[in-house]
């Protein structure tokens, strides 16, 4: 994480978590607080390979 | 310089006769000036080859994997921390090794020479202090330690750390020299720039994949970049698939980069391939107190667990 973010990635677009199948309410809540940080970042730019346009 | 020559050829001399090894690693002089290039002695005869000065950047721990016979091999710091690497990933036995431990002064970026001096060099030769270049018509000397690789300028390991003799005195290590601070200058950045910045570090790379075969690290039978089922990372010149390739490759390296410059060295563009793995190893420093390849008796961080590992980062 320390070196895509190194290369440009914002903070807060790459994260990692740790969820056992029983903690069904924590698998939300870390669903949400990323949904909320990467919105607020707003789309991705950089790292995003585009599609090949064939004419 | 020439001593330390002289006793890389005594020892190969010595141990080839007495059949202790079945072949000594070393260098010998390339076709062009300050490209020596490595070499492998397996008769008593041919021993005079062996050369040294400082354009020997090449890690020979790279012509080691998975070797059977019993090798020589020439060491200088940055080798032998290659050489414990290799033997805790048991890409190689100790007992089959007798390493020809060099005493280090750095060794000279080419490319600052060639860049000053235009590519029509006659002959570069060291003699330990100074460099002596030859141009058409005229000559010029140059103070070595103005003109180490970057690497070198700030290596703090020079002495090598695993040897069975030495070719020269032991040399005192650099004090005060700052290892960081190219890592520091773009931690420094916005992501913005520092997006930016990559980009125009990489836009020249023509994916010959130099850096990797250069690299004593990079001794996977099939590199992920060559691996098409599956395919982990475009094959095409995309700037996001070099991106890829050169991120990829330096996780690959974390915790065991010796930041000897190969890379670097390799790359027929001269990109600075070592700003990614500079930043691992700052990392590796820094949250596990590690520097790759130190001791045979200590397990790297990255295949051991410890409660203490910094974790912060798993929400
Ligand atoms: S990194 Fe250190 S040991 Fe390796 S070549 Fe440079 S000065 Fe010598
Ligand atoms: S050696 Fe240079 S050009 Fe070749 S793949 Fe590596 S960085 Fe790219």
């Amino acid at each position: 994480m320390n070196l895509m973010e190194h290369m440009g990635i914002e903070p807060g677009r790459l994260q990692f978590s740790w969820i056992s199948s029983a903690e069904s309410t924590k698998f939300v809540d870390v669903v949400k607080t990323v949904t909320a940080s990467v919105k607020a970042l707003g789309p991705n730019t950089t790292y995003n390979k585009q599609a090949v346009k064939v004419a | 310089m020439s001593g330390y020559q002289d006793k890389i050829k005594e020892v190969a001399l010595r141990l080839l006769k007495d059949g202790s090894v079945d072949m000594v690693i070393g260098f010998r002089k390339g076709t062009l000036p300050m490209m020596n290039e490595p070499c492998f002695i397996r008769r008593p005869e041919d021993v005079h080859q062996l050369v040294w000065d400082s354009n020997c950047g090449i890690n020979l721990a790279n012509y080691l994997t998975d070797r059977k016979e019993k090798i020589a091999v020439v060491a200088k710091g940055c080798d032998s921390r290659n050489i414990v690497t290799h033997i805790i990933e048991n890409k190689i036995k100790r007992e089959n090794l007798h390493i020809i431990g060099v005493p280090c002064q750095g060794m000279v970026d080419k490319r600052r020479i060639i860049s000053e001096f235009g590519d029509t060099l006659l002959d570069v030769a060291d003699d330990g202090e100074n460099l002596k270049i030859k141009i058409h018509g005229s000559e010029k000397s140059l103070k070595k330690t103005d003109v180490l690789q970057s690497n070198c300028a700030a290596c703090i390991h020079r002495n090598p750390v695993l040897f069975d003799e030495l070719a020269g005195e032991l040399v005192p290590e650099q004090a005060g020299v700052d290892r960081y601070a190219e890592v520091n200058r773009v931690e420094a950045m916005s992501p913005q720039e520092k997006w930016q910045y990559f980009e125009d570090l990489l836009s020249p790379c023509i994916r010959c994949y130099a850096c990797r075969n250069a690299c004593p690290l990079c001794y996977c039978p099939t590199c992920f970049v060559d691996e098409s089922r599956p395919q982990w990372v475009g094959k095409s010149q995309d700037p996001i698939d070099i991106r890829t390739f050169h991120f990829l490759r330096a996780y690959h390296c974390a915790g065991r980069c010796t930041d000897c410059g190969a890379c670097e060295r390799a790359c027929p563009v001269g990109i600075k391939v070592r700003q990614f793995t500079s930043k691992l190893n700052k990392d590796a420093f820094e949250m596990f107190g590690w520097e790759a390849g130190m001791t045979l008796d200590e397990r790297p961080p990255l295949d051991t667990y410890k409660p203490n590992d910094p974790n912060d980062f798993i929400k």
